[in-house]
């Protein structure tokens, strides 16, 4: 009993200790807990597999020092910020909202949280603990722009896009502009899904693209549905989105845009460990390795497999970029001059077309 | 503008694809609500259908067995709903909704396996003769066996709801499961057969999206198809015939708003991807208002449990 007693003030006085040291000693015990918030299920074959995969390699390179939670298929809204909370209160340090609709719930849990490091993907709200992160997305659609036009035999190409907003047009104008760079007739026709994942209608928006004639389709959207639907129609080709879609090798996909996500993930982690972490707005393309280009199949002729190549190659080394005047907007009036470059403010607010493609912009 | 890409016979053979899923697990559901039960877990069921489906035609190679693996993972969760909702008494709604959430987790946990994985492909069934009918033929009679059946079901179901005895116990039971007790009906029994079957059908539908329609295992794959399946029961005021207009309509706008787009019409897509549901709303003023309104009228034990003893 007095042994009892002993051992019970002892702890006590240990209990003390702590608070009086207060938060660093919390601080060092146990690892840093790294949360992810996905809009999609994991199992999406593209872009939150992606952010998933990336989440791996981070759990991978740091070991025991770091700790990941994730929550799939969290609502673009007011939901998640719940979702956002409920992680902070289980503890975790550093957030990745992987979606551009998470960017108001993102803002406005981390004003509730100064302590807490918010990483907004694609978005352009920031302040002392959100930073934000992106990838020139627009840098990899040029190169399959140029493809697409390459192989085209209707001149019709489709852009299934998710929702109105900068990247998927910047998405949208810079494989227009390179397709008609090597096709002057190639058309371009675009049909907003409204959704990034939603497989029935990626796969009806796809088919009806094919029954107007599209031959070679783009798509912003995240599920593998529209590879199956232009496997299906067939002499139909498509490009892997965010992920690579290896599994429609050779055809339909032709090639595909992939996200790494990986370096930027992990350098960020190492950032909070070392407390070097400070907000930013990162907008890393092909040259910094975070946008990737999938294999280009034996579906497509050599020639065009190199000219595309060289593209590739071309943006990597910044020798060349992907909005290079001269450009019109879609009516007519100018908008880059002769050699004159995008401005990355201009990019991060795009919402107009560029001159030759058709439809507005829904607001 | 171009709408003379736009084929008609395309769209309506594709509108009535693209309706499918919906009818069949829309059908499903009207029979367990004329017999007096909400199922709200529908998507559940569908979702799960649709992996057990996907699993069992990858594992035989042979799709038809699939989309009976579907039927039979779809009966199987809605027996766990039939057992808590008939025999524990729990609350319909609420079970319902929980049903859902355990469908999609589940669902999800069983294709953690089968991401990336290709269906053995199912060919369409030209029936002679009528497919060769010009412009008929290809929307009607080109099309794979699924469509075949669940336009067959509507027909058989319309035939049991009023033209079988058995159907008209059914109904009795939907209508007011006391009378129909005092009367001798097993009123468990049949409800519990009712919810069996909704819940095969919802199966089915989960599986022509991940066999036919999409084709292949993606999580998350039905997307509010379960809701929207519901949605239509109601429109269709609880009648078999109305419940294959009132798919049609829904797949209909759907698959026209996308080809609108592709044609460039200059309508907001905004009032496009509104479309079904305005619709539907505009449907239930009209048919709740005036002469309509008895026409309307749900089934009287709706969502109530049945205890024997009251």
């Amino acid at each position: 009993m007095n042994l009892n007693r002993r051992t019970l003030l002892a702890s006590g006085a240990t209990a003390a200790t702590l608070a009086t040291l207060g938060l660093p000693v919390r601080a060092q015990e146990g690892p840093l807990k790294v949360g992810f918030i996905y809009v999609g299920p994991i199992g999406d074959g593209g872009w939150t597999f992606q952010h998933d995969q990336a989440r791996l390699a981070v759990e991978e390179h740091f070991g025991d020092a770091v700790e990941t939670v994730y929550q799939e298929s969290v609502p673009e809204g007011a939901d998640a910020e719940r979702a956002i909370t409920q992680m902070i209160l289980g503890g975790a340090k550093l957030i990745f909202t992987t979606s551009f609709g998470f960017m108001d719930a993102t803002v406005n849990v981390a004003t509730k949280f100064p302590d807490v490091k918010f990483e907004h993907a694609t978005g352009y709200k920031r302040s002392d603990n959100v930073a934000t992160y992106d990838a020139r997305f627009y840098e990899g659609r040029a190169v399959m722009g140029t493809i697409a036009g390459r192989m085209t035999k209707t001149n019709k190409i489709g852009y299934i896009g998710s929702f109105p907003i900068p990247e998927n047009i910047q998405g949208i104008n810079s494989a227009f502009l390179h397709a008609k760079k090597v096709n002057p007739d190639v058309e371009m026709v675009v049909i907003w899904a409204y959704t990034w994942f939603d497989p029935a209608k990626e796969a009806d928006a796809a088919k009806a693209m094919i029954e107007q004639g599209v031959d070679v389709i783009l798509q912003h959207t995240d599920s593998t549905a529209p590879q199956a639907a232009a496997q299906e129609a067939g002499n139909v080709f498509t490009f892997g989105q965010a992920s690579d879609m290896a599994a429609f090798k050779p055809t339909p996909r032709i090639s595909s845009i992939i996200d790494n996500w990986a370096p930027y993930y992990i350098n960020r982690v190492q950032a909070v460990l070392d407390g070097s972490w400070q907000s930013q707005a990162f907008w890393g393309g092909i040259g910094e390795g975070e946008v990737q280009i999938g294999e280009i199949t034996e579906a497509v002729p050599a020639e065009v497999k190199a000219e595309a190549e060289a593209l590739r190659d071309r943006i990597a080394s910044k020798e060349y970029h992907p909005f290079t005047g001269p450009i019109n907007k879609q009516d007519g009036t100018p908008w880059l001059a002769e050699g004159q470059v995008a401005t990355d403010e201009e990019l991060a607010g795009l919402n107009f077309y560029v001159e030759g493609l058709s439809g507005d912009i829904p607001s | 503008m171009d709408l003379s890409g736009i084929s008609p016979v395309l769209l309506l053979a594709s509108l009535i694809v693209a309706s499918t899923p919906i009818l069949l697990a829309a059908l499903g559901e009207l029979v367990v609500e004329r017999s007096g039960v909400l199922n709200l877990g529908v998507e559940g069921m569908m979702i799960t259908g649709a992996i057990t489906g996907f699993a069992t035609a990858v594992a035989t190679g042979s799709p038809a067995l699939g989309f009976l693996g579907a039927a039979v993972g779809g009966a199987a969760l809605s027996v766990l709903f039939a057992v808590l909702v008939l025999w524990l008494k729990s609350n319909q709604v609420a079970t319902g909704l929980a049903l859902t959430l355990f469908g999609l987790g589940l669902a999800s946990m069983v294709g953690q396996a089968y991401n990336g994985i290709r269906a053995p492909e199912m060919g369409d069934i030209a029936i002679p003769l009528l497919s060769d009918i010009p412009v008929l033929g290809p929307i009607l009679f080109r099309h794979d066996w699924v469509v075949y059946l669940g336009v067959a079901l509507v027909a058989g179901v319309w035939w049991f709801l009023n033209r079988s005895r058995a159907g008209l116990t059914l109904r009795a039971v939907g209508e007011n499961h006391d009378a129909a007790h005092a009367l001798g009906y097993h009123v468990l029994r049949l409800r519990f057969l009712a919810i069996l079957f909704g819940g095969a059908c919802a199966g089915l539908g989960g599986a022509y999206l991940s066999l036919v329609r999409v084709p292949q295992w993606t999580e998350g794959i039905t997307a509010g198809a379960g809701w929207i399946a519901l949605a239509i029961v109601v429109f269709a005021s609880w009648r078999p015939l109305r419940l294959l207009l009132g798919a049609w309509l829904f797949g209909g706008i759907s698959v026209l708003q996308l080809n609108l787009q592709a044609a460039r019409v200059p309508i907001p897509v905004e009032v496009l991807s509104m479309a079904p549901y305005l619709v539907t709303i505009l449907v239930l003023v009209l048919i709740s208002s005036g002469r309509g309104r008895a026409a309307l009228a749900a089934p009287g034990s709706l969502g109530q449990p049945f205890h024997a003893s009251r």
